[in-house]
């Protein structure tokens, strides 16, 4: 009697795991011709746009023997590696190592002009400009390094509308007493000195001091210019509702009355120098405007121009050369909805779901497939176009504002991974809708359709716009920002110049959690419905 | 051709979907232009906005509707192998387009008629409260004004340009996930690159070709000289995009193998 040995396959058998998983959904995508073509097209077009539109973007000025190539000067630079405005009117003498400063100031007033350009030669500067102060005019004392613009600082001034302040180092900002200086209120302050250490007091009697704020100049010289400035930033129509469109306005003057002003500690000259600190190209009146006097103890300075962080108006910016990925993103999206529905349209899925019966894993597999995919594709576009796009960007005359390497390699891998996660929102909803044509508009209206509307000027009410990019999929275009917003300027933060309300992983996060909520609602449907 | 049009428009009228599309594409446009004439505030100085721009807000996103059901009634087609029944029944393909055509753009024409009176509806009912009245110098929005009249009519044949132009692409690439994400491509990403472009001769000329900024113009009613075309024009250049679309779309079907 034998025995009947049961027949066994000479082949092993094959794993069911996660990383086979992979492999399925990789063979699937790479074997498509049109994925990979489409992949393809996808950063071909974000470094075609990006390369087409900084090539055709100029930026001149009429040229002149220092600049005879008429390209866009770049504004001055300040500690942080910022771009600044630093114009102002400066009533100075040399300060050593150590020392204090203290005066009193009894008022601050202002006129504007409403519209830009500069009065007719041999006409009155100051003639037809309207009374008014600007919210961030700035009368005060500071301790700089030198008297060049751009160059470190610390500052204790009155404010046209945000009381008394210390600010230092352009980006650098605390608030000291509230209220509006007046001969009946008068504002005292004070600066001091040791060594790199500058520290800002305020008081409204001369007796009572608070301290405001204590600045670390790391490397100031010393000896450094100190005294008494007075700057207002232009005057700023935003007079329509519809925010987006640049805001329309003049430059502006600030006067300052000072007394009882006493120095202690070095000061080896002993004697006030007024001196215009200008800057090419600032929203400033001409040095004309500008001046101090004094009588009998009492100095009044008036300014014009603003030390502050400047805005990236003045040349390009990064993200410009990345326009290309809305473009991208199109092609991401076509090709994510496709991964999942093509598969229903040929009754792949069937096949799909008989070999790897949970069907949770077969989605997450695929989100990575895709999402890998696509952030390498997005990485190789953003590493292409960036380099290529500053360098047409700088050959046509654009300063670019100074960036860091760790924010431009944010700004790279957050445009490829908003790419991928975009992906991945496309796959969910393909799976949920099944249908190609609803679920690529679907995330597109999601996506593209919000950003387009918070960017066009004269569409939608400024507020409306806000919300747009901060609460849908759009708000992860924030990665890109690379100009930072300031409260102590007044600016048009508007989406349409490249502000986002929200920080820019935050508004990525957002981005996330949709694709995060869709995949969830994605998985539940698969497992709930027949295939 | 009564036969070819009897055809299409029967099967445009027994799949569920595209009723109920352009029903959404109806309610849609109507709740957004409603949203954002409810967002419009109007300091004293007075406001730069264009009433009925404003209340017509909602075509930016209904058009993207009336474009799934332009582009799935050519793709639905070819992804269930409908067409080669289609075309045994009609040989001349370019009849078959006419016929596809003119019962989407009537559909659309009629989809967006009524979208634009809800919409100019909503915005004559809403803007009143939010300062667009004779104080501020409006008028109250209404469609026996010539410009408002332009602007709602205009918007109702943007709806169907849009629709045929989805027709001419869906049947020259034939994919409903190609087709749609080329034609919204075409509609939202010419004003986005016109908003980067640093050069203003740049930013004109791209405005003036972008079929959805330029057929946009037929809504202005106020600030028509900052235009760069006139509103009638900007249809134009849409109907332009729309018939080249027709046209690529109609040779891919005559000489392509279906």
């Amino acid at each position: 009697m034998s025995v009947m040995t049961p027949y066994r396959s000479e082949q092993r058998a094959g794993g069911d795991g996660f990383t086979q998983l992979l492999r399925a959904e990789l063979t699937k995508f790479r074997t498509v011709r049109g994925w990979v073509i489409g992949t393809l097209v996808g950063v071909l077009l974000m470094v075609g746009l990006g390369v087409l539109t900084t090539k055709s973007s100029q930026c001149g000025v009429p040229p002149t023997p220092a600049n005879p190539s008429g390209a866009c000067p770049a504004p001055p630079t300040g500690p942080g590696g910022e771009w600044v405005s630093d114009a102002f009117y400066f009533v100075r003498q040399p300060l050593g190592t150590s020392g204090s400063l203290t005066v009193r100031v009894t008022s601050l007033t202002g006129r504007y002009a409403t519209h830009a350009g500069s009065a007719a030669p041999g006409e009155l500067p100051t003639a037809d400009l309207t009374p008014g102060v600007q919210p961030w005019a700035k009368a005060g004392i500071i301790i700089k390094a030198n008297a060049s613009a751009g160059s470190a600082y610390a500052a204790m001034m009155v404010t046209g509308d945000h009381g008394a302040r210390m600010q230092w180092d352009f980006t650098n900002d605390a608030a000291g007493l509230a209220g509006m200086v007046s001969a009946s209120s008068p504002r005292w302050l004070r600066l001091t000195r040791s060594g790199d250490v500058i520290r800002g007091y305020d008081s409204a009697d001369g007796a009572h001091w608070t301290l405001v704020g204590t600045a670390m100049l790391a490397g100031l010289p010393p000896v450094t210019q100190a005294g008494l400035f007075a700057a207002s930033p232009g005057y700023s129509a935003n007079s329509a509702s519809l925010g987006g469109s640049r805001s329309k306005g003049g430059p502006a003057l600030a006067t300052g009355k000072f007394d009882s002003v006493s120095r202690q500690g070095v000061w080896p000259a002993g004697h006030w120098t007024g001196q215009d600190i200008q800057q090419p190209d600032g929203n400033a009146l001409q040095a004309s405007a500008q001046g101090y006097r004094e009588a009998g103890g009492t100095f009044t300075l008036s300014g014009s121009g603003d030390i502050a962080p400047a805005g990236g108006g003045a040349g390009a910016v990064i993200a410009q050369t990345l326009v290309g990925t809305f473009a991208g993103l199109i092609a991401v999206v076509v090709i994510g909805v496709m991964f999942i529905t093509a598969e229903y349209r040929r009754g792949l899925i069937r096949t799909t779901f008989a070999a790897s019966p949970r069907r949770g894993r077969v989605l997450g597999a695929k989100a990575a497939v895709l999402a890998a995919v696509t952030f390498v594709a997005g990485l190789v576009a953003a590493v292409i176009v960036i380099p290529v796009g500053e360098h047409l960007l700088r050959v046509n005359g654009f300063p670019i504002y100074p960036t860091s390497a760790f924010t431009e390699a944010r700004i790279a891998v957050g445009t490829a991974a908003l790419l991928a996660v975009a992906g991945v929102l496309a796959l969910a909803v393909g799976a949920m809708l099944r249908r190609s044509a609803g679920a690529v508009t679907a995330v597109i209206a999601g996506i593209v359709l919000p950003y387009l509307l918070a960017i066009l000027s004269g569409v939608l009410p400024a507020a409306a716009e806000e919300w747009l990019v901060r609460v849908t999929p759009a708000a992860a275009f924030a990665i890109q920002q690379s100009v930072p917003a300031y409260p102590q300027v007044t600016d048009a933060y508007t989406p349409g110049n490249g502000y986002f309300p929200l920080a820019p992983w935050a508004g990525f996060a957002v981005l996330c959690a949709w694709a995060a909520l869709a995949l969830g609602i994605a998985v539940v449907m698969l497992r709930r419905r027949d295939v | 051709m009564s036969q070819a049009l009897h055809a299409e428009w029967t099967k445009l009228r027994t799949v569920a979907g595209p009723g109920w599309l352009m029903l959404a594409a109806i309610a849609l446009t109507a709740a957004v232009g409603a949203a954002a004439a409810n967002a419009v505030t109007c300091p004293v100085r007075g406001c730069q906005i264009d009433p009925a721009k404003v209340s017509l807000t909602g075509i930016f996103l209904g058009q993207a509707i009336v474009a799934i059901v332009a582009v799935t009634a050519v793709s639905g087609e070819y992804s269930t192998g409908m067409i080669r029944l289609t075309l045994a029944a009609t040989p001349r393909r370019w009849l078959v387009l006419a016929a596809k055509a003119a019962v989407l753009g009537t559909a659309a024409l009629i989809t967006g008629a009524v979208a634009v009176l809800a919409s100019v509806l909503a915005g004559w009912l809403l803007l009143d409260g939010h300062g667009i009245d004779p104080a501020h110098g409006y008028a109250a929005l209404s469609l026996a004004d010539g410009p408002v009249l332009r602007a709602a009519a205009g918007s109702a044949l943007y709806l169907a340009l849009i629709a045929l132009l989805g027709l001419g692409i869906a049947a020259a690439v034939r994919d409903s996930a190609v087709a749609i994400g080329a034609v919204l491509g075409l509609l939202y990403l010419f004003p986005i690159v016109a908003a980067v472009v640093g050069d203003p001769v740049w930013k004109r000329h791209l405005d003036q070709v972008s079929p959805m900024v330029a057929g946009m113009y037929v809504q202005a009613t106020t600030d028509l000289r900052s235009l760069p075309l006139t509103p009638w024009q900007g249809l134009g250049v849409l109907a332009a995009w729309a018939a080249g679309a027709l046209v690529a779309g109609g040779l891919v079907l005559c000489l392509r193998d279906a």
